[in-house]
């Protein structure tokens, strides 16, 4: 929320305006504080162990647990109240700003749900056992209002802050952050239903389950990190063979999830493009330094260890789970529409979907960059030529895409090798 | 890959070769699956003759259990766990009341529920054709049984207080006690397994185990309570909020395999690029392990042995031509220091390994180096061994040829390699 527009200020100033028109309004006549109290403490228990599920500063925390067990047991006013507690939650990362919008979200959606309960026909109060099962029905529609609730708010504060070109797959995460809050939302009924057996000891009991899906999600997110981060330092060293080819992985990954997104692919299908995109050249490890970084054309047989590549590429990572789609995606990446690539010569439809998305994204990096037997295109130029040869060796719903979020995007193309001759990239043995 | 001689190649359950037979069943199995099944026989037998009480909650809380089972989720390093089952196990075990009415299902009743919903949640898994876990479904029920024999009588004698201040410590520390059983029945089979010792295994199970433990202990400690409110109804709202750990879980591990599949395949790109032999990393790495696990290592640094091990020719990617047959072994010392430099920076580079990163930077240096060096840590001794074994005798499956690779390192104790290290390889390859 660092640069935020004008727009992006009203809108939280009014959602905050509307918090304390809630919260101001009360009535505050039936309300049993020492409830309130214990439940503001679970709320900034839950809020302060909030787990960051994006680098853009998007956390995730357990507080829709606090609110609805308030919705029950204290009313819409309580919850709203209960929700102020998101204002004091022991963590670092929020500025004053966010914290108020946070703070004001919450109270928004717990007295919304608050209401929503109370008109599917719910009774506020500890619920004995003549309550249930009727109180699931009321407690459910509270629950979904709650999330509903805050993932808009939420999201109208990420489009309205949007950087340019945005973050691919955000959506998909929030999809999944709203069922995990349903799920957690869950805990709220049972909070209201052990109040009257367990009374105020109730929250440290039910904090400890959700301190381990805590640990869990955290521990999710720290491993992908790792993962992705390990994947791109391998596939760097794999680079440093061919000079020429620096960061080439890495930009047709970008160039991938460009057009995949760009074509409305679901979000874990962009995931599984962008690991494809790293790998999808490792095969080339097979193919001699020599062939790679030569000058002049190929005679046959280096062409035939060229045209390999692709199958050694997927021999490599063959046994890693998750990839299936990617793995086409590597197998295929240099056939051609017209069917005149290798290795299968596939044409049309035949290609796989990954391999056509992954084929432009291959070659414009490839028109853009330095190669040891000629220099960079500039962006307009290699535009020009993936349109030209859209229907021959790309397919041009994706040369469309591409092109389209290009310009829209921009595309940041490399360095230019310095030296004609670069200085000595790789070390030799002499002392062999 | 050819098999080589001795112990270490037994296949690991850890993770299972390609085409490598589990190891049978052996006595400690049989001993542990006999008994469940004994269990098995006499609680429905016994039930049968008394009769079942409370046939709503033995059906309840044999859906939650089956239900778990079916959603059995595989933990890192090849664990099973089914936490919505042993939390509906225990659960069950520890009922007091159902709304109003007191609950007094016996403990042969509690047994029999368990037993035979754990048998039909494995159904499914068995019709599409994953085999049921025998060790780990008795482990299971055996840590159930635990809970259920000595809570129900003392129950059902009235013998529980009605508040909870009296009845949750006892029911804390049953929960605890049977966790400790099922981490120590686990270790003494991987034990077995493994040739690991029992004080490493029983601490790695702990490690693991607790934070799922500890989820799935409150849950147990929760239902019963809720159930004195809600009556049944608790059982299915408690589903869904574990199912939200649950998923996270499953994630976690999910991620972590992958994590391990992938640093395999790309350790491969040197096997690829010709600078070592092929299956040398995946047999380096294997042997390193394996002689980890010998010396007593616990599980995370064997993990961190495994990644190092399988990475530690990274470095050879720096050179413009392979060493012949990638024997680094036969490389002169700063050569081999200088690719062992360059194969840390590479994986330092994704930042989450980097105490990966030094071991492989360390694995070229002497166990006893000149005054004023320290030792290399024992994970590079231990590659550094494995390294130099698998140069000399390669994919061979000779016996003589093993012995005389270990003689040859022994030869070099006295400041090459660690003499510790040494014997623990001897004792691996070649079985007295």
């Amino acid at each position: 929320m660092g640069n935020l527009s004008r727009v992006g200020w009203v809108y939280i100033g009014a959602v905050v305006a509307a918090a304390a028109i809630v919260l101001a309004a009360g009535p505050y006549g039936a309300l049993n504080w020492s409830q309130v109290g214990v439940l503001g403490l679970l709320l900034i228990a839950c809020e302060s162990a909030a787990t960051l599920v994006s680098a853009r500063g998007l956390a995730w925390s357990a507080n829709t647990m606090a609110s609805l067990a308030a919705v029950v047991l204290c009313g819409p006013v309580g919850a709203a109240l209960v929700s102020c507690g998101t204002l004091f939650g022991l963590r670092r990362g929020p500025s004053p700003a966010q914290r108020l919008f946070n703070t004001g979200m919450y109270v928004l959606s717990a007295y919304l749900a608050g209401r929503a309960f109370v008109a599917a026909g719910g009774h506020v109060g500890p619920p004995g056992p003549s309550a249930f099962p009727g109180i699931i029905g009321p407690f459910a529609v509270a629950a979904v209002v709650h999330v509903a609730v805050n993932f808009m708010l939420l999201n109208a504060v990420f489009w309205l802050t949007r950087e340019h070109g945005g973050v691919p797959g955000r959506v998909g995460l929030d999809v999944k952050l709203a069922l995990t809050d349903l799920g957690y939302g869950a805990f709220g009924v049972l909070i209201a239903a052990l109040w009257s057996v367990l009374g105020p000891f109730t929250p440290v009991l039910v904090l400890i389950p959700v301190f381990v899906a805590r640990w869990a999600v955290a521990q999710f997110a720290a491993q992908q990190r790792a993962y992705e981060a390990t994947v791109s330092a391998l596939c760097q060293a794999v680079e440093t063979k061919d000079f020429y080819t620096r960061g080439h992985s890495e930009r047709v990954s970008r160039g991938a999830v460009m057009i995949a997104t760009e074509i409305g692919m679901r979000p874990d299908r962009v995931g599984a493009i962008r690991y494809a995109g790293m790998l999808h050249d490792v095969g080339k490890m097979g193919v001699p330094t020599s062939v790679l970084q030569k000058r002049s054309s190929l005679t046959d047989d280096e062409y035939a260890a060229v045209q390999l590549h692709p199958m050694r590429g997927l021999d490599m990572v063959r046994e890693i789970g998750f990839l299936d789609e990617a793995l086409a995606g590597i197998m295929h990446h240099h056939e051609r529409i017209d069917g005149r690539g290798y290795p299968m010569g596939l044409a049309g439809d035949e290609i796989p979907e990954f391999a056509r998305v992954l084929a432009v994204a291959d070659a414009f990096d490839a028109m853009t960059s330095d190669r040891s037997y000629r220099g960079a295109r500039p962006v307009p130029e290699a535009v020009t030529e993936l349109r030209k040869w859209a229907g021959k060796q790309f397919d041009p719903a994706f040369v469309h895409a591409f092109v389209a979020a290009i310009e829209r995007d921009g595309w940041t193309a490399p360095q230019p090798v310095a030296a004609e001759e670069p200085e000595e990239p790789l070390r030799t043995i002499e002392s062999l | 890959m050819t098999p080589l001689a001795g112990r270490w190649q037994q296949p690991r359950r850890g993770q299972p070769e390609p085409g490598a037979r589990r190891p049978a069943l052996d006595s400690g199995h049989w001993l542990l699956v006999a008994f469940a099944g004994l269990l098995l026989i006499w609680s429905v037998a016994s039930a049968a003759v008394h009769g079942v009480h409370g046939v709503h909650a033995a059906l309840a809380f044999g859906a939650l259990i089956a239900f778990g089972e079916l959603l059995r989720l595989n933990l890192p390093g090849d664990r099973e766990a089914a936490p919505i089952a042993t939390a509906g196990a225990m659960a069950y075990a520890l009922l007091l009341r159902v709304g109003e009415d007191p609950a007094r299902p016996g403990a042969d009743q509690v047994i029999a529920v368990t037993a035979l919903a754990m048998i039909v949640g494995a159904l499914p898994h068995l019709a599409v054709g994953r085999p049921a876990r025998l060790t780990a479904m008795s482990t299971r029920l055996l840590a159930a049984a635990c809970v259920a024999a000595t809570f129900r009588p003392l129950a059902n004698a009235g013998l529980i207080g009605s508040r909870w201040w009296s009845a949750l410590p006892v029911m804390l520390g049953l929960v605890v006690f049977a966790w400790l059983l099922e981490s120590a029945v686990t270790a003494l089979i991987r034990t077995d397994a493994l040739r690991t010792r029992f004080g490493v295994a029983f601490g790695d199970e702990v490690r693991v185990q607790w934070p799922i433990a500890a989820a799935t202990g409150a849950s147990a400690l929760l239902i019963p309570f809720a159930a004195e409110v809600m009556g049944l109804a608790a059982v299915a709202v408690f589903a869904a909020p574990l199912l939200v750990t649950q998923v996270a879980l499953r994630r976690y591990a999910g991620i972590r395999a992958t994590y391990l599949q992938t640093v395999r395949a790309l350790a491969k790109v040197t096997e690829i690029g010709g600078y070592v032999e092929t299956g040398h990393s995946a047999r380096v790495s294997r042997l390193s392990v394996a002689i980890g696990r010998e010396l007593g290592m616990a599980e995370a640094a064997l993990l961190e042995l495994e990644y190092a091990a399988l990475m530690h020719d990274i470095g050879q990617l720096s050179l413009r031509d392979p060493v012949p047959g990638g024997a680094t072994v036969l490389v002169a010392r700063d050569e081999q220091r200088r690719i062992a430099e360059y194969g840390a920076e590479v994986i330092q580079q994704a930042r989450v390994l980097d105490s990966v990163a030094d071991i492989v930077r360390r694995q070229s240096d002497p166990c006893r180096p000149a005054a004023p060096a320290q030792p290399p840590p024992l994970p590079s001794r231990i590659i550094r061994a494995a390294n130099a074994y698998d140069d000399l005798v390669g994919s061979s499956a000779d016996p003589d040829r093993a012995a005389e690779a270990v003689a040859r390192l022994r030869l070099d104790t006295a400041c090459e390699y660690d003499p510790r290290v040494v014997d623990a390889l001897g004792r691996l390859v070649s079985p007295a």
